[in-house]
C-alpha cells in the first residue's frame, strides 16, 4: 500500500544547515533502495504558485503567496507494507530535523493513497488489517 | 469504535520497524557467526526483547540502532561462549583473554560498515541452487522480506507447517552443505544472479497470476518482489539483467489496478481500461529499462521482455501499439531463451501486426509438438484466432478446452463467456 507524506511548515528565515540536506539525501537514498520510496521531492514557496478555486459555480484563479501560516514543503510516496512503516520513515524524516536545525518545527501528514486492493475482491494481504 | 489499544499500538509500531531492519540484521549478523540460521535466531531474540521492553519503556529514539545494538550483544554472549571452552584448555592467561575481547568487540563495532555486501551475500545463499525451489523462495521471503511464516504460508496458500518445514530444511541444507557467507565466485556469478532473479519473479508472478484459488493476483506479492528487486537494483548497479528485472515487474506491476473488473473478473491486456494504469510504476519501468539499455551489450531475458512491456506501457490503445516491434522481440527472445510459452505469446504479437492467419501459422506447430499440452493459454490464444477468422465452432471448441485446463476460477469463467459468445454468433 502506497502512503503519501505532506511536509507542512512556517517558512524559515535562513536556509536548512547544509548537514541536513546531505542527511535527508542519505535517508531518501536508503528508503529508495530498500523499495519503500517511490517519489520525493522538495516544493517551492507558494509565492510561485497559484490557487484554483471553484465556488458559487464559478472559477477563481488567485496567484500565491497564499494566506496560510505554513507551507507545503515536500512530498513523498512511499509503498509499505503498513501505516506504522509509513510513520516510521516518517519519524527517520523528522528526527533528521530536530537534531540537524536547532528549533525547526513542522508537521507531516502521513496519508494513505488508495491503490487496487481498496477496489475489486479481497486479497489476502500480508500485512494485517488496520484496526478499526 | 473501540479505544487504540497502546500495547498493540506499539507491537504494530516493532513489527514495523522488524520489517525495515530485518535483513540488515540478519546479514550483519550472518558474517559476525557465519551461519545464517544462527543469525536469524539472535535476530528473533532482539526482537522478543523490544516486543517485551518497548511497551513498557517506550519506542527508543532510534528504534533500529536499539534492536542492532541488542542483537550484537547476543552474539558478543554466543562468540564468547562458544571460545571460553578452548580458551580454558589452553589456560590463556588475563591479558590474551581480553585481547580477544577487544578484538571481538571491534569486529561487532565494524558491523554496520559492509552492510550492503552482507545484504547480497544474504540473497544469494537464501537462493543458493543447492536448495530446493520452495525452500530458496520461502528462505528468501523470511530472511530478506522480514516475512513470518504465517503470511508466507497464506501468500501461498499452503499450510503454515509446510511453509516451516521448508525454512527447516533450507536452513538445514546450508549448514549441511557448509555453504559459506560469501558472494559467489566471478566464475559463478552469471549463474547464481540467475538463480536469484528466477526467485525474484517466481514470487512477483505468484501474486501477479496466482496458479491456484479464486483470487486472480495476490498484489502483496507483487509488492514484495518489487521491492527485494529495487533492493538487488541498488547492491548490484551494473547487472543489466537486474534493471531488466526490475523494469519487467514495475510496467507488469502498473497495469494491477486495470486486471480486474469491479466483480473481480479478470480483464485481458486488449480490454483493459489503460487510464487505470499506474503512471508512476510505468515511468519507473521504462527508466529501469533504459538503465538495463545503457548498460550496453545484448539484452537478456528480462530485459527483453520488459521492453515487450514498454511497448505496451507506451501505447495509449492496443490498436496504436507497436506490434511489430513487439512480434520483432518475441523472436530476439525465442533466441536467448528458447521456450515454447514464448513462441506462443509470438504468435498473439504476429496476429496483432500481420492478422489471424499469420498468428495461426506460428501456433500451428506448437500444438502439433504438444509441449503445451494442459496449458490453458494455447487453446485460448488458438481460439482467439480462429474467432477472428470466422472459424467459430473450432474457436468454441478451444475456449471449452481452455476452461477445462485453467485452475484459476476466475480465468475459467472467462473462457466459458467466449465459449458462449462463439456459440452465440455461429
Amino acid at each position: 500500500m502506497r502512503y503519501l507524506v505532506l511536509l507542512e511548515a512556517a517558512q524559515p528565515a535562513t536556509p536548512p544547515p547544509p548537514g541536513l540536506l546531505e542527511a535527508i539525501m542519505q535517508l531518501g537514498e536508503e528508503a529508495a533502495t530498500a523499495g519503500a520510496l517511490l517519489d520525493t521531492a522538495g516544493l517551492a514557496p507558494s509565492a510561485a504558485g497559484a490557487r484554483v478555486r471553484l465556488g458559487g459555480g464559478s472559477l477563481t484563479v488567485t496567484d500565491g503567496p497564499f494566506a496560510e501560516a505554513k507551507e507545503m514543503i515536500s512530498y513523498a510516496l512511499y509503498q509499505v507494507r503498513s501505516k506504522e512503516e509509513a510513520v516510521e520513515w516518517t519519524s527517520r524524516f523528522m528526527k533528521l530535523h530536530r537534531d540537524l536545525w536547532a528549533g525547526w518545527e513542522g508537521d507531516a501528514k502521513v496519508l494513505r493513497v488508495y491503490g487496487p486492493e481498496d477496489f475489486g475482491p479481497a486479497g489476502p494481504a500480508l500485512a494485517d488489517a488496520p484496526p478499526g | 469504535m473501540a479505544a487504540p489499544d497502546p500495547v498493540r499500538a506499539t507491537h504494530r509500531a516493532v513489527e514495523a520497524v522488524w520489517r525495515i531492519e530485518s535483513a540488515r540484521l540478519v546479514a550483519g549478523l550472518a558474517r559476525l557467526v557465519r551461519d545464517v540460521a544462527t543469525a536469524e535466531e539472535l535476530a528473533q531474540d532482539a526482537l522478543v526483547i523490544a516486543l517485551e521492553q518497548w511497551p513498557r519503556d517506550g519506542v527508543p529514539d532510534n528504534p533500529g540502532a536499539w534492536l542492532m545494538a541488542t542483537a550484537k550483544h547476543r552474539a558478543v554472549d554466543l562468540l564468547r561462549r562458544r571460545s571460553s571452552y578452548e580458551r580454558k584448555l589452553a589456560e590463556l592467561g588475563r591479558d590474551v583473554e581480553s585481547e580477544r575481547e577487544s578484538a571481538e568487540d571491534a569486529l561487532v563495532e565494524r558491523l554496520d560498515d559492509h552492510i550492503g555486501d552482507d545484504l547480497l551475500r544474504l540473497i544469494f545463499i537464501s537462493c543458493h541452487p543447492v536448495l530446493a525451489m520452495e525452500g530458496r523462495v520461502a528462505l528468501t521471503l523470511r530472511l530478506l522480506g522480514g516475512l513470518t511464516t504465517a503470511e508466507i504460508a497464506r501468500a501461498f496458500l499452503v499450510p503454515e507447517p509446510t511453509v516451516g518445514q521448508r525454512i527447516v530444511r533450507a536452513k538445514r541444507t546450508l549448514a549441511a552443505r557448509r555453504v559459506p557467507f560469501e558472494l559467489p565466485p566471478a566464475a559463478e556469478l552469471a549463474g547464481r544472479l540467475s538463480s536469484v532473479l528466477e526467485v525474484v519473479y517466481l514470487v512477483f508472478n505468484e501474486g501477479y497470476s496466482a496458479t491456484a484459488g479464486d483470487d486472480w493476483t495476490r498484489p502483496a506479492l507483487c509488492e514484495e518482489a518489487l521491492r527485494l528487486g529495487r533492493l538487488l537494483a541498488g547492491l548490484m548497479p551494473a547487472e543489466r539483467e537486474v534493471h531488466g528485472l526490475v523494469a519487467l515487474m514495475e510496467l507488469q506491476a502498473s497495469r494491477l489496478p486495470a486486471r480486474t473488473d469491479p466483480a473481480g473478473e479478470p480483464v485481458l491486456l486488449p480490454d483493459q481500461d489503460r487510464r487505470l494504469w499506474d503512471r508512476l510504476l510505468i515511468r519507473r519501468g521504462l527508466a529501469a529499462l533504459a538503465r538495463a539499455e545503457d548498460l550496453g551489450g545484448r539484452l537478456g531475458p528480462y530485459a527483453l521482455q520488459a521492453a515487450i512491456a514498454a511497448c505496451h506501457a507506451r501505447a495509449p490503445s492496443p490498436a496504436a501499439t507497436d506490434w511489430p516491434r513487439v512480434a520483432a522481440l518475441y523472436q530476439v527472445l525465442a533466441h536467448v531463451w528458447p521456450s515454447p510459452v514464448v513462441e506462443l505469446n509470438r504468435a498473439v504479437a504476429v496476429g496483432m501486426a500481420y492478422g489471424p492467419a499469420h498468428g495461426l501459422a506460428v501456433v500451428e506447430p506448437l500444438v502439433a509438438r504438444g509441449d503445451l499440452d494442459g496449458y490453458p493459454q494455447l487453446p485460448a490464444v488458438r481460439g482467439d484466432l480462429l474467432a477472428r477468422l470466422g472459424r467459430l465452432d473450432e474457436a468454441r471448441a478451444e475456449f471449452s478446452r481452455a476452461a477445462g485446463w485453467t485452475r484459476n476460477a476466475g480465468e475459467r469463467a472467462l473462457f466459458l463467456r467466449r465459449a458462449a459468445a462463439c456459440a452465440d454468433t455461429s
